[in-house]
């Protein structure tokens, strides 16, 4: 018995080095003139013919590697696919063990900034570190808005980028208003509308995109699946050509400069009298604000993180749980299915409405680039890769996808010349990264990195509903 | 006689150009087990949805408790007190048991939740044992009586059942009928039960009623209906 298990396996291995070493072997032949030879042109005109042999060899391995991976893990035959889950650690990150990995997890994200200071050795190097965190928590957040729609109600929603692109926009028109400024101008003082903006338009822009996604919500109530995802991914594009064309009010592609930064509830992050430094007794600096960002970003992102956890408990969320599962059965318990999805609809547009507003005060400037389908896409994988309805499946693929994507670039290694040479980067190919991290993703853990949900309610203790477990049948 | 708990009245239900039902009159009095049967296609599963709004009559009338509802709303007919298990169960399969049951009580503004669970672990005690299970990975019994048990977590007086049996053992369909005929006995629910299981459907009901490809043919008591040579021949055939 036991020797028969060795020899299979051992037969296994056998056969899986065969075939990688065979598939190695083809890559490096194929790749040999299409990669191998490179035609440049030279310091006089003329082409030049380069050899990159080192980097055929590096495609032949990771084909290679990859085949043989695959072999021992995902090709394995059924046999190997057990109820096990694959990441303990992470499965367990759902359940009642990761209720004493939570205190950690948020004690990390408060003091992130101050790591990341002392990490770096000061204010000013530790700006890079920031920003990363401030863009990771800002696709966590629109992970978790787009998660209402498409996890918890089962919407699949492509064109979610166009909340996010009302709240950046509503925010953008608002805060650079000159009307408006001047109105406060004449009752509150002159500087009210530059310093409290923000803190006015971020529910605004909140409101309108949720206004928006009851108004995408009433046409496509009929819709389910396939046809709600074209229709949605249409609207994306609908708003992303209105920004661009209507030129009046935004600019065209040219986009709008003028929007006043964050200010520290109504302090300005400024270096003179009545500053932010100022007033505290520190030495200015401008990394205030970026710091001030992350935790903005961050109660935003623990907003949505709350109210999802509350909306699951209340009786809407779990009818969009129903929902997700069988609309006539729903229909046959008295749920009101129109209200249901439309509430699913605004409430996600609305934190991707928060998001947009939070988008626009950082960077200071709104584009109708920014809002490309590209982005709901990311989102959208985000919320896949995640396990949906998995939150913190779903913020820790954004941390991975987004992290792992800016990571790309620090890989200066790769432009060694006997690699890919000095004029190569990295991220460029990120999508490309992307795209494998996807496709292995859903190889290894089909339901995404955090399968299990939990019961949203318990009757006196909490058991784990595992998703490794259930084979999903109707009869 | 007491004016009847659901009447339908010439109702015609079309899908695009086909008819599934040309007209049918049917009543259903507090307190009584009715039953429809008939061949698969006759339009049983349509006159059942009919009754909750999708999809809609075309012409004719319904009425509950006296009161119009041909017009209203699916999710407001089954906020009246009517509770529906559909055709194929339709439970939730990614909730647990809980959850579903939960789901049922959704209307019912869970005033009465603790004690309802309790009814429907006496009535299922199998229920009891899977309560943290998936809905999709019970046994098709189970799944039946978690429908039936979903449908009963709002406290309906009209249960709208159909083909409970679909699918299932003798002995389970016994037990299932059985709480049925105990709900209706002891609580006084009233139910309208469509079944292709014509005898045992026949046996349990007070009264019944035959659908032939979209009209009703004949109707009267169970008992009566047992015995009609037309019923034996279609439905009973080599049955029990
Ligand atoms: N959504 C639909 N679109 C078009 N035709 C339909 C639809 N639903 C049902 N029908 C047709 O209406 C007729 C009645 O169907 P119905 O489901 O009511 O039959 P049934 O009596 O419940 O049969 P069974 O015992 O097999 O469940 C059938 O001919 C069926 O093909
Ligand atoms: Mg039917």
């Amino acid at each position: 018995m036991h020797e028969a298990t060795a020899a299979a396996s051992s037969g296994l291995l056998a056969r899986a080095l065969k075939d990688a070493a065979a598939s190695a072997a083809i890559t490096a032949l194929l790749l040999v003139p299409l990669v191998g030879m490179h035609a440049t042109e030279g310091p006089s005109g003329a082409l030049v013919l380069k050899y990159r042999f080192g980097l055929v060899a590096i495609f032949a391995l990771l084909v290679g590697g990859l085949r043989l991976g695959l072999h021992l893990t995902v090709w394995r035959g059924d046999s190997a696919r057990g109820a096990a889950p694959r990441f303990p650690a992470l499965a367990r990150l759902a359940g009642p063990a990761g209720d004493a990995a939570k205190p950690v997890f948020f004690a990390v994200l408060l003091l992130y900034p101050l790591l990341a200071v002392l990490g770096s050795g000061g204010l000013g190097p530790s700006r890079y570190w920031i920003d990363l965190g401030i863009y990771i928590l800002t696709y966590v957040m629109l992970g978790w808005g787009l998660n209402i729609v498409v996890g918890l109600a089962g919407l699949l929603d492509l064109g979610y980028v166009a909340f996010y692109a009302v709240g950046a926009y509503t925010f953008a028109l608002l805060a650079g208003s000159v009307p408006i400024s001047d109105f406060f101008a004449g009752t509150l003082g002159a500087d009210f509308w530059r310093l409290w903006s923000f803190w006015v338009c971020l529910p605004l822009s909140g409101l309108l995109a949720a206004l928006w996604g009851v108004i995408l919500g009433f046409p496509v109530l009929r819709l389910r699946g396939d046809y709600l995802a074209i229709v949605t991914l249409a609207f994306g594009e609908i708003i992303r050509l209105v920004l661009i064309n209507w030129v009046d009010l935004t600019n065209g592609g040219a986009g709008i400069a003028s929007i006043p930064p964050i200010s520290f509830f109504g302090i300005p992050f400024s270096s003179g009298e009545g500053g932010f430094a100022n007033l505290f007794g520190l030495e200015f600096n401008p990394m205030h604000r970026n710091i001030f960002l992350y935790f903005v970003i961050l109660a935003l992102a623990a907003l949505t993180a709350v109210a999802t956890i509350r909306l699951r408990r209340m009786p809407v969320g779990r009818a969009w749980e129903a929902l997700r599962e069988d609309e006539i059965a729903c229909r046959s318990l008295g749920i009101n299915t129109t209200l249901t999805k439309l509430t699913a609809f605004s409430i996600g547009a609305m934190f991707g409405g928060f998001a947009g507003a939070f988008f626009a005060v950082r960077i200071r400037f709104v584009s109708p680039e920014s809002f490309t389908f590209m982005e709901s896409a990311v989102i959208l994988a985000i919320v896949v890769l995640g396990g949906m309805g998995s939150q913190i499946g779903v913020a820790v693929s954004a941390i991975l996808l987004i992290g792992g994507m800016e990571m790309l670039r620090n890989l200066t290694f790769l432009k060694d010349p006997w690699l890919f040479g000095p004029d190569f980067d990295p991220s460029l190919y990120r999508m490309l990264i992307f795209g494998f991290a996807m496709v292995a993703v859903m190889a290894w853990r089909p339901r995404g990195l955090v399968s299990s949900r939990l019961a949203t309610i318990f009757l006196k203790e909490r058991k784990k509903v595992s998703g490794d477990l259930v084979r999903e049948g109707h009869g | 006689m007491s004016k009847p708990m659901l009447s339908v009245a010439g109702v015609k239900t079309q899908y695009g150009k086909i008819i599934a039902l040309h007209g049918v009159d049917l009543d259903v009095n507090e307190g009584e087990i009715v039953t429809l049967i008939g061949a698969n296609g006759a339009g049983k599963s349509t006159l059942m949805m009919t009754i909750c709004g999708t999809p809609r009559a075309s012409e004719g009338r319904i009425l509950f408790e006296g009161r119009d509802i041909t017009h209203m709303p699916t999710h407001e007919i089954m906020r009246l007190k009517i509770a529906q298990s559909p055709e194929g169960r339709r439970i939730f399969p990614r909730m647990t048991v809980y959850e579903n049951l939960q789901m049922g009580a959704a209307m019912d503004d869970y005033a009465h939740f603790e004690g309802d669970l309790e009814r429907m672990f006496d009535m299922f005690p199998r229920l009891k044992e899977r309560l943290h299970q998936r809905g999709g990975t019970l046994s098709g019994g189970e799944q039946q009586m978690l429908a039936i048990a979903r449908a009963l977590m709002s406290r309906p007086r009209l249960l709208l059942l159909d083909e409970p049996s679909l699918g299932l053992a003798p002995l389970v369909v016994r037990q299932i009928f059985d709480v049925i005929r105990e709900l209706n006995a002891i609580e006084g629910l009233t139910v309208f039960l469509v079944e292709q299981n014509a005898y045992h459907a026949l046996k349990l009901a007070h009264r019944g009623y035959v659908l032939v490809n979209g009209s009703i043919t004949m109707a009267g008591t169970g008992r009566e209906l047992l015995e009609s040579p037309e019923v034996k021949a279609a439905y009973l055939e080599g049955g029990a």
